[in-house]
Formats: C-alpha cells, sequence, structure tokens
C-alpha cells in the first residue's frame, strides 16, 4: 500500500509548519537522584510495595538461598540459562538440593509444551535496578530468552545492588544503546496484575503469578 | 435533530436511569482521582514533567512526516514490515491478508483502542478467523458482546457479580464465584492456551521511537508480553501520531501515562520491541508488522488548533475527572473514545453528522484541560468543535461541518446577537425582562425547577440601578 504511504506523507507535508522544535529539557527527571543506600532501600520498598519477594543476599550466598526458596516453594523444575554466571552459579547448588534444573538451549519450538506447562520457575540475571520507580531492567539474549521471565508462573531475577541506579532515564544512559536496541528490552516491576474486575487488585494474570528477587552485594 | 445526535440523548437518559452504571463509574472514577493524586505528591513536578511531556509530543507532531519516514526506515532496519493505511478498510484488508498468509485460524489480541476503531475483531471474524481479546477487561467485554466503556479499563461499567454471572453464562463448566481472585485465574486458566496456540499475535503500541524503530508498550497483566512473544507474528497497529523522535523522550511520557491513568508509579511491564526474533535467539516472532493507521488523523492534522488532539497519549485521566463522564459512563457516548478527549476527537475522525453532538456533553468546567498530561487544551477544543458541529464551512477539514445545527437555536442566537449590538433594543429588551417577577417555568427549566428554586429576574436593570446611584451622589 505505498499509494497509502504516499498520500499520508503528502498531506502531511502539505500542513506541516516550518517545523520549530521545542526545547525538550529532561531536567525535571535528572533531578531525581538518592545516594546508593536510598536508591537500594526505595526499589526494596516499591517492589514490596506491589507483592514483590525481595530477599537480600551475598554475592556468593544467593544461589543456596534460592535453592532454600525452591524447596519452600514446592519448585520441582526450574529453567535457566547455562550459559550465563548466574546460571553457572546457581544449577550445582540447585540439583544439590534435588531440584531439576532445565536448561533453555534450544529453540522453543522444541519444547513449548513444556515450558508452558511444565516448568515451575524461571531464572535470569538484571541488567539494572531503577530506584525512582522500583523496576528491574531485564534485556533477553539468546541465553536467556524472553519467556524465560514470562512463561513459567515464577520469576527469580538476580540482581546486584551496585546495578540500582536513579532512573530509566540514567539507566538507558548507562547502557549507551545508540540508534540500536536490543530485540527485546523490558522494565518489570512486581508480578502480574489487574484490575479490571470492579478495580480488585489481583496478582498473577497472565505472566509470572510471583516475581521473587535476590537482591545481591 | 440528526439521528445519531438524538441517539446519543436517548443512550444518555437510559444511563441516568440505571443506578448500577451510575454507582459503578462512581466509585471507579473516585478511586482514580484520588489515586492520581496520590502518586503526584508534588505539584511543581507535576507541572514541570506536563510541561515535558507535552513539549515532546509537540515537537513529534511538528515533524510529523520526517519522524515517520524515519520510524519505517529504522523498523525496515530492525527486520520489521511496516504498512500504512489511510482507512480502517485498508487497515482491516492489511491485517487480513497478513493472517491468511500465514495459514492463520486464530488470532490472540493484546489491548488496542486501533483496533476497536477498526472493528477488526468483526471484521476477522466475518472472515472465519478467531480473533480472541486476552486483556482482562477486554475479554470480559468480548464475552458480553459490548464495546470497551473506558479506554484504559474496559470493563469498569460492570461489577463482580455481573462478571462472575457473565462467566457462569458463557463459559463451560464454571460454578459462580463471586471472588475477583478465582475470577481472574478462571481466565488466566483458559486464556493460557490459547495464548500457546494463537497462530498470530495482534497488540497496540503506546509508542513509537522513531530514532531506533522501537514500539513501546505498557502493561499489567502479561497479556501484552505473551501476545508479542509467542505466536509467530505479531502484527501491532497503530495511529499515525503514535511517534516520538528519541528512546530518551519515552522517560517523561513513561513517567506520565501510567501516572496519569491509574495512579501507578510505573506498570507492572514495560516492553520495548525492536523486531522479530533475530539469529541465535530461541524465541519471539518470526515476523513482526507494523500498521501505521491514518483514519482522519491527517485532517486533523492539517489545522494547528485541532492538531493539538494528536498529542493524546490515551492515559484516560481526562474522563476519569469529567463530571459527566462520571454520571453517564462511556458506552452512553456511542464511540470508540468516549469522555473529553472522545469528545473532540471522535467529530474529528467521525465527522459531525455522527458525533458533532459529543462536544456538547460538557461543562467546560476545565477539569480535563487541568489533569492532561500533555497539556491538551481540551476546553478550548470542546468549544472549537461546538462551533465545528454548529456551522457549515466548506473549507472545513472534517466531515458534514454544520451537521448539528437548528434552525431555532441559530434563530435565537442571531437575535441573542442583535439585541446586544444594539444599544435601544437591549434597553427594550432588559426592561421588559425586569417587568417578569418570575421566569416562566417552560421547558428545561421545569425539570430543572422541579428540585430547585427558579431563578428570579432582577427588579431593575443593571442601568437603571447604575443610573439611580449616579443621580443620588
Amino acid at each position: 500500500m505505498s499509494a497509502a504511504r504516499d498520500t499520508i506523507l503528502a498531506r502531511l507535508r502539505a500542513a506541516a509548519p516550518g517545523a520549530t522544535v521545542a526545547a525538550r529539557d529532561l531536567a525535571v527527571i535528572e533531578a531525581q537522584q538518592w545516594s546508593a543506600q536510598e536508591r537500594s532501600a526505595r526499589l526494596v520498598r516499591l517492589l514490596r510495595a506491589v507483592n514483590t519477594e525481595v530477599h537480600e543476599t551475598g554475592a556468593a550466598a544467593w544461589p543456596a538461598l534460592l535453592a532454600e526458596l525452591c524447596v519452600a516453594k514446592g519448585v520441582a523444575r526450574l529453567c535457566l540459562a547455562p550459559g550465563t554466571p548466574v546460571g553457572k552459579a546457581a544449577a550445582p547448588t540447585l540439583a544439590a538440593a534435588g531440584i531439576e534444573v532445565v536448561a533453555y538451549d534450544r529453540d522453543v519450538e522444541a519444547w513449548k509444551e513444556e515450558l508452558f506447562f511444565a516448568v515451575d520457575a524461571g531464572l535470569t540475571s538484571t541488567v539494572a535496578g531503577i530506584a525512582e520507580t522500583g523496576s528491574l531492567l531485564v534485556v533477553p539474549t539468546p541465553d536467556e530468552p524472553r519467556l524465560l521471565s514470562l512463561a513459567p508462573p515464577i520469576h527469580f531475577a538476580v540482581l546486584a545492588r551496585a546495578a540500582i541506579g536513579n532512573t530509566l532515564l540514567e539507566v538507558l544512559r548507562r547502557q549507551a544503546y545508540g540508534d540500536a536496541l536490543p530485540t527485546n528490552v523490558l522494565l518489570i516491576s512486581g508480578p502480574s496484575k489487574t484490575a479490571d474486575i470492579e478495580q480488585t487488585l489481583v496478582y498473577g494474570v497472565h505472566g509470572p503469578k510471583q516475581l521473587v528477587v535476590l537482591l545481591t552485594d | 435533530m440528526a439521528d445519531a445526535s438524538r441517539q446519543f440523548h436517548e443512550r444518555i437518559q437510559q444511563a441516568l436511569d440505571d443506578p448500577q452504571i451510575r454507582a459503578n463509574f462512581r466509585r471507579a472514577m473516585d478511586g482514580l482521582m484520588h489515586k492520581r493524586a496520590a502518586v503526584f505528591p508534588d505539584a511543581d513536578e507535576l507541572e514541570r514533567l506536563r510541561d515535558l511531556g507535552a513539549a515532546v509530543r509537540r515537537n513529534a507532531l511538528a515533524r510529523l512526516p520526517d519522524l515517520l519516514e524515519r520510524l519505517e526506515a529504522n523498523c525496515v532496519r530492525n527486520g520489521m514490515q511496516v504498512h500504512w493505511a489511510e482507512t480502517v478498510a485498508q487497515a482491516n484488508a492489511i491485517v487480513l491478508d497478513i493472517v491468511r498468509r500465514h495459514g492463520g485460524k486464530s488470532v490472540i489480541k493484546g489491548k488496542s483502542m486501533v483496533s476497536e476503531e477498526m472493528e477488526l475483531n468483526h471484521h476477522l471474524q466475518a472472515h472465519g478467523i478467531e480473533a480472541l481479546e486476552s486483556d482482562l477487561g477486554e475479554y470480559i467485554v468480548q464475552l458480553a458482546g459490548e464495546t470497551p466503556s473506558h479506554i484504559i479499563m474496559p470493563a469498569i461499567h460492570k461489577n463482580t457479580r455481573q462478571i462472575a454471572e457473565l462467566f457462569v453464562d458463557k463459559l463451560d463448566g464454571v460454578e459462580f464465584t463471586a471472588d475477583a481472585e478465582q475470577l481472574t485465574a478462571i481466565a488466566r486458566n483458559l486464556l493460557r492456551r490459547k495464548f500457546y496456540d494463537a497462530d498470530v499475535g495482534l497488540s497496540g503500541v503506546n509508542f513509537a521511537i522513531a530514532e531506533t524503530g522501537t514500539l513501546v508498550l505498557v502493561e499489567n497483566e502479561g497479556n501484552g508480553r505473551l501476545t508479542t512473544t509467542t505466536p509467530n507474528v505479531h502484527i501491532a497497529v497503530t495511529g499515525i501520531e503514535k511517534v516520538i523522535e528519541t528512546l530518551e523522550e519515552v522517560t517523561p511520557l513513561l513517567s506520565l501515562l501510567p501516572r496519569s491513568a491509574t495512579g501507578q508509579a510505573i506498570t507492572t511491564y514495560v516492553n520495548l520491541i525492536s523486531g522479530p526474533r533475530r539469529p541465535g535467539e530461541r524465541d519471539g516472532p518470526r515476523e513482526v508488522h507494523l500498521v501505521l493507521l491514518d483514519n482522519g488523523r491527517t485532517a486533523s492534522y492539517a489545522d494547528p488548533e485541532t492538531r493539538t488532539t494528536l498529542q493524546c497519549i490515551r492515559c484516560g485521566a481526562c474522563m476519569n475527572h469529567c463530571p459527566v463522564y462520571a454520571r453517564i459512563g462511556g458506552h452512553a457516548y456511542g464511540t470508540v473514545y468516549p469522555g473529553p478527549i472522545g469528545e473532540i476527537l471522535s467529530p474529528q475522525l467521525l465527522g459531525c453528522d455522527q458525533a458533532g453532538a459529543l462536544p456538547g456533553a460538557s461543562t467546560l468546567c476545565g477539569a480535563c484541560g487541568e489533569v492532561c498530561p500533555v497539556r491538551i487544551p481540551i476546553p478550548k477544543m470542546l468549544v472549537r468543535m461546538r462551533r465545528e458541529a454548529v456551522n457549515r464551512d466548506p473549507a472545513s477539514a472534517f466531515r458534514d461541518s454544520g451537521a448539528q445545527r437548528r434552525l431555532g437555536e441559530a434563530a435565537i442566537w442571531k437575535a441573542w446577537a442583535r439585541i446586544h449590538a444594539t444599544p435601544g433594543l437591549y434597553s427594550l429588551v432588559t426592561r421588559t425582562a425586569t417587568a417578569f417577577k418570575k421566569l416562566p417555568v417552560l421547558g428545561p427549566l421545569k425539570a430543572w425547577s422541579s428540585v430547585r428554586t427558579p431563578p428570579r429576574t432582577a427588579g431593575k436593570t443593571l442601568h437603571q440601578r447604575l443610573a439611580a446611584r449616579e443621580r443620588q451622589s
């Protein structure tokens, strides 16, 4: 329908005046600044306010805590990325605790039924935390595909305290994506929720029912 | 009175006569206004954010044709396919063609108001393709065979009991429960299989970033992510006005949209999609299509005043704060977009014969303009669209300008103007009016005064009183 394209663009061009560009001053967002301690406290508070489980733990201690949480939650099968630092750190500890580790190492088509209906939890790393809104910046990769944080009913996310930034703007600037973003970039702020039934807040609609953040030092 | 206008008034009366509708909306709108106020505790910050949000949107519109071309080029570079449609018929044909090319039997849908504009579900169903809404509110509305009554909360007109009864009535093997959690679980289980099976996922777009060729979607349920990740093909439909220039500029809009809409600091998910599955990636759609729809927007764009309507980011704050919307609800408007934004947008998209009466459903109290996160001058536009509706102007960019003109009303205003422009006549009329102690209780005044004291005319005109005062001093 390139005829439609030409018509639409021609109409817009006929109407566009000498495009005066309004100043866009991002100072009101840049002004949102907290100390490292405040950032971390704010993130934890905001995440918990939307039903996220946050566990503050150590850089070496988190796999054991993850295994404990899996046992407590009745997670029998956990999916992870075998090639990432997070996946490598977690796999042996989970296996030792009797939890079946499922590697996301195939195209989804090869095991869609299993991923959708027979995996209890997914484990991902987190690129950054955002103090302003209590959000996780999660960027799916070939190692950590999109459905890893989406299809299983529980999403475990490992976040280093040092990776907590002030605002989305700051975190995006730090990533320096330029004009080429990864296929999918996500902000996740809590477990899936809805208020579509008479404004009653209910967690766990279509996405994960639980979001568990392991905040490491 | 034109048919559409008469039907509008009939629907308003029906809504006002329905205590359930009034109670459901009153409670919901009160809640939303309080939640919004609570997440904007700093009035100064809010005003600065609104300035920024308005600047981002105005900048994007000022360079709309250039930015659309950049968006297209970058989306194509990212592996997406971009389609343009002047009309909803063209857009529907594009979507149908894509679905058919993939031998698709079922389409799972994320929330999209543009697809409501297109009446896409009907179009697909008429061609033997199942189109299933997955946003819980949209799912409820679809089960009931209705249309959304609010752009953010489609099923806000129903209470829990009504939804529970609907589920029992329409879904197999569902027992009555008035527990929102259990109702949500029922929908989750039913729709999970549908996400899994769907051939095509269809979503809207909240913002399209020209610089990076990125589609931004905000949502809480995860249905938007599943819709755009699980099926082999993702089709996004959007109006041509949704484009913004840079990635950084999305940050103020993401700060304004969820807070203005539902009083959330941020939605559970913000999803930035820049293309289909790339080599080596394990999941995601193989094809991503972007359909850019005009449907009257270029006409709005042609006039600098109506162009401001296109700044809208569809948060719904104007309807949440509208005293008329809160009383009559979304269905009374009879259009895809209700409330103040719908009152100014619908006549532009549909013409003044179909929607010219809508801007009349306002007290011009100005609340919509005060809460608009991107500073659309909605009250001013309401007056503008009222003028379009009653003045036949062959140069008007909108269909059927003047369609709401009524001879009686026009004659009254002509006389009014004449009286005020002719001092002798003005004096005669005001003196005559003061001779009546009470106004005749007729027409709308009759109903109005049934529960209020009818207004009385002053004993003397202002001119007479001033003249008397001068004589005394």
